[in-house]
């Protein structure tokens, strides 16, 4: 019968803890650039010019098709022979912006789809700014569409980040491993480390639904 | 000495593709027979096999499929398996697929009316039945499509095998890579094949829930 042996896991909990932080602002900085290309990508897509379009097209179709690894390996270890070298948490969030982003412009098209056009003439014919149209009348609306879909994405890219430990950015697993080989209890450590991301998603997922409520308390139709 | 990336190299990473679609064909057909275990555990009568399944789809989704991947090939060793890569990506994955398969396959299940399983019971069906006859063969329709988009996200998920030391197309990458040290080209093949075994069926699904959608819009 195995031993189970949680000393030494708990005895440097800190260690995770302070892994379990970087995870934690890594996914938020993330999902805030993501979200911004995610914006812009999606505004391309929709009312862009015709080439732009075909950038923003093929830019989704590689991203989605092809594993986030091999994404995070051309950037660390391809890019430097383009003369960008980046450090691995650099890369890391480089990686993880970009792979967002093509998934949250997906998401938020679809927002921007589901507006009524005569939402939009009615803007134009209340005398409304182009960049007020977008903010109040697309935007908003938009945003709180796909809230529940944009939500559940950045609890797949926060669980995504466990990735990044494999070019050595010194998030939560990194630490895990790093604990693994100092200590050899590597069932200990990693389901330590699992009960962490899963506490992380469900804490996560509380404190995005408590937003939901709060900032769309508005009603939905007259 | 540094190796040269040319045509051979360029064969190794190409052939090396093999293994990422077996560990796909295994993990999907396994996360088929857990999949639908799970689907119907959690339309189930029974309240200890809904709690269950809830469970099991929760814990998969909450977490890595990293984290999933290293317990499996560290637990091996604690049940009393020897360490085996080809194993434990086979079984981690398997069970990653049933518990996103069994939460899609569920929804799609509800989705078929409820007067279709209250018809059969009207007309004796006991549940295999009913479930073999009338349900599925409705609820299989519509899951064609978000399954096969799942697939894609399985086979992106066998690259995280490599981690755990599976020489797939991936880890096949990177030995090459430490050889060649010409990562550009190494990783830009690594995802040129990826992308035309991925995007065929993110085609195909997408074909096939626009058309769907039209069938079923009304």
């Amino acid at each position: 019968m195995y031993d189970f042996n949680f000393a030494p896991v708990l005895a440097a909990f800190d260690q995770l803890a302070i892994g379990a932080w970087l995870t934690v602002r890594l996914s938020c900085a993330a999902m805030l650039i993501g979200l911004v290309v995610s914006i812009f990508c999606a505004w391309g897509k929709t009312s862009g010019p015709k080439i732009l379009r075909a950038v923003i097209d093929g830019y989704i179709e590689i991203i989605r098709n092809t594993p986030f690894l091999v994404q995070i390996f051309f950037i660390y270890f391809g890019m430097p022979s383009l003369g960008l070298r980046l450090s691995p948490n650099s890369a890391a969030l480089l990686a993880l912006v970009v792979n967002f982003g093509a998934y949250g412009t997906e998401i938020i098209r679809a927002g921007i789809e589901s507006i009524h056009k005569g939402q939009v003439e009615a803007g134009w014919a209340l005398g409304l700014k182009r960049a007020q149209i977008f903010r109040y009348i697309i935007m908003k609306p938009a945003l709180r569409t796909v809230y529940p879909a944009l939500t559940s994405q950045f609890i797949y890219l926060m669980l995504n980040t466990s990735v990044v430990s494999v070019i050595s950015a010194d998030d939560l697993t990194a630490a895990g491993n790093d604990l693994q080989s100092a200590t050899f209890a590597s069932f200990e450590v990693y389901i330590t480390v699992t009960l962490i991301y899963l506490a992380l998603s469900v804490g996560f997922s509380a404190l995005f639904y408590a937003i939901e409520k709060m900032a769309f308390k508005y009603p939905l139709s007259r | 000495m540094i190796r040269v990336f040319g045509w051979n190299e360029f064969l190794i990473i190409v052939v090396a593709a093999q293994w990422t679609i077996a560990l796909s064909a295994i993990a999907f057909a396994g996360g088929s027979v857990g999949g639908l275990l799970m689907a119907l555990m959690r339309v189930s009568e029974v309240r200890a096999f809904r709690r269950f399944a809830t469970g099991f789809i929760r814990l998969f989704q909450g977490t890595p499929l990293l984290m999933q991947l290293f317990l499996v090939y560290f637990g091996m060793n604690i049940v009393g398996f020897a360490i085996n890569p080809w194993i434990a990506a086979a079984v981690a994955l398997a069970l990653h697929a049933s518990a996103f398969l069994g939460e899609i396959w569920r929804g799609c299940i509800e989705a078929v009316p409820k007067g279709q399983r209250e018809a059969a019971t009207a007309l004796g069906l006991r549940y295999y039945h009913s479930m073999r006859h009338v349900i599925l063969p409705q609820a299989i329709r519509i899951a064609v499509a978000p399954t096969v988009g799942f697939l894609v996200q399985l086979i992106k998920g066998t690259s995280l095998a490599s981690i755990i030391g599976f020489t797939e197309l991936t880890r096949q990458g990177q030995i090459i890579n430490n050889a060649t040290f010409s990562p550009f080209l190494v990783f830009g093949t690594v995802a040129a094949i990826y992308f035309l075994l991925c995007w065929p069926l993110s085609l195909v699904a997408r074909r096939m829930e626009t058309r769907f959608s039209r069938a079923t819009a009304r």
